[in-house]
């Protein structure tokens, strides 16, 4: 499993791609694994503002379904349709294609508060 | 928790396990999808070695299964193999089984795994209260381990095993035979909809016959298959599940389980009840559900007409073959027909759903 150096993560085990004030966010390589094959995603609509550790969506396997919450607070700027017909790419693609929702940061700084790659590994070893 | 024999087979394959009422079982090896369309298209082996065994023998079998069971069990033959169910006299089930007749003095129930105490300590309640003399109860599930072999490709794959003549086994029935050099039962049944067959055999074999199984079936698809898959295959085909649309507070009329309820047969535990219930009209139905909408319907969901609350889905899941969303629920009896449209709650929305015969996929 991948987890790239140059974003952020949450124990929630979503990915933060920061491009100045606007936040890139999807699950990790580990949630879409243990989630299964997803079959279903909810997401907000462009507009949404967004707090810190609320539900902002829904991923749905064949067997569960999991809320997904906002690990930085902002406006939702795009959100990624293909995950309307395609939610499997979130499975093949999780930091890339399967990417979730963008956001316009309240306060980018805030960004530098989450974990790391390192950080990250180190609490999912713990769990697995 | 409890362990099947093939424990460490299906970690060795990668399996993700889970707590299945109190047995550790391998809820997916490749995922969900990908083992319901194998057993789909080609071929899936289950291990079911939770699920329990309980026998009867002795002069009064039958008589004893006749007053315990909602079916007709003098309608079985030698060989033959029924579904049926255990009824509490109130009307509420206590399992739902698969009885086995090997001659009239000797059968076999298989029971859900979670049930088997229940159900045995059931058994021989009903027998002391009956104060029937000439019957033996035995739960053998310690001895029994169980495999299924299901899909279009369980045939041929296991006609690579056996000297059994299989076309001469038909759906519902069982022989004694080898499978691998192993003497079980094999069983032509399932709980996918496909062709297929349960083994019921020794315990300490289960290992040596399910890689001989694997092995023969390796050139055809075949794929060791979770409960995930094990579940949304039954789904599809609309089969109650315990726990699900079966329980102590749901009657098999109400369950979808009239075709086994033999009200015109002499006395059986829950007759008085289910009579009543027929006269009066059930208050529930079981009905099938597909939805209109893209939303998954979950157990536990509120089911809708207009702004009356009519029902709760009892299972649900995305259909892997259909990919829409597919349920079984209670509803009240007026909303009950085919081709009602309804709605359920999934989350905060209400989704359009249409009331759909199972099975879903045919």
């Amino acid at each position: 499993m991948e987890f790239p150096e140059e974003f952020k993560y949450t124990e929630e085990h979503e990915w933060i791609m920061v491009e100045k004030d606007l936040a890139t966010i999807g699950i990790t390589d580990f949630a879409q694994d243990a989630l299964g094959d997803v079959v279903f995603v909810e997401l907000p609509e462009v507009g949404t503002v967004l707090e810190v550790g609320k539900p902002f969506g829904v991923v749905e396997s064949v067997k569960a379904v999991s809320d997904i919450y906002a690990p930085i607070a902002g406006t939702v700027e795009e959100i990624n349709e293909d995950l309307v017909e395609t939610p499997e790419i979130i499975n093949t693609s999780p930091y890339e294609d399967g990417w979730m929702i963008k956001i316009r940061m309240t306060d980018a700084s805030a960004a530098d508060a989450l974990m790391s790659s390192e950080d990250y590994q180190a609490l999912i070893a713990e769990e697995s | 928790m409890k362990k099947t024999q093939l424990n460490q087979v299906h970690r060795e394959l990668g399996a993700r396990m889970v707590d299945f009422g109190g047995w550790d079982m391998p809820v997916q090896y490749s995922g969900v999808i990908d083992e319901h369309l194998a057993v789909r298209q080609a071929a899936g082996l289950f291990d079911v070695s939770h699920m329990g065994e309980v026998e009867v023998t002795g002069p009064n079998a039958l008589a004893f299964i006749q007053q315990l069971t909602i079916n007709d069990a003098e309608k079985l033959v030698d060989g033959q193999i029924q579904y049926s169910a255990l009824g509490y006299s109130e009307g509420g089930i206590v399992d739902d089984v698969t009885l086995y007749r090997f001659n009239d003095s000797r059968f076999l129930f298989c029971v859900n795994a979670s049930n088997t105490d229940k159900d045995f300590a059931w058994m021989q309640q009903v027998l002391a209260d009956l104060a029937m003399t000439d019957v033996t109860l035995n739960n053998r599930s310690a001895e029994f381990a169980q495999i299924a072999l299901q899909g279009p490709k369980a045939e041929e794959i296991l006609a690579g095993l056996t000297e059994v003549s299989l076309a001469d086994l038909v759906y519902y029935h069982f022989c004694e035979g080898a499978v691998a050099g192993v003497n079980m039962i094999i069983s032509r049944t399932g709980y996918t909809g496909e062709d297929g067959f349960e083994l019921y055999l020794p315990a300490s074999s289960a290992v040596e016959v399910w890689q001989q199984l694997m092995k023969a079936g390796a050139s055809q698809g075949l794929l060791p298959i979770g409960l995930g898959a094990r579940d949304t295959l039954r789904l599809e085909k609309g089969y109650a599940l315990y726990g699900h649309e079966l329980s102590r507070e749901i009657s098999p009329l109400e369950a979808g389980l009239a075709w086994i309820t033999k009200l015109d047969k002499a006395d059986f535990v829950g007759k008085t009840a289910l009579v009543t219930q027929k006269a009066d009209g059930v208050p529930r139905r079981r009905v099938g559900i597909v939805m209109q909408e893209r939303g998954i319907p979950r157990e536990g969901y509120p089911v809708f007409v207009d702004d009356r609350e009519v029902g709760v889905v009892t299972s649900g899941t995305m259909s892997p073959t259909l990919k829409v969303g597919v349920a079984l629920a209670l509803v009240e009896p007026d909303v009950a027909k085919a081709g009602t449209e309804l709605e359920v709650a999934i989350r905060n929305r209400r989704m359009r759903a249409i009331v759909t015969r199972p099975p879903f996929v045919k």
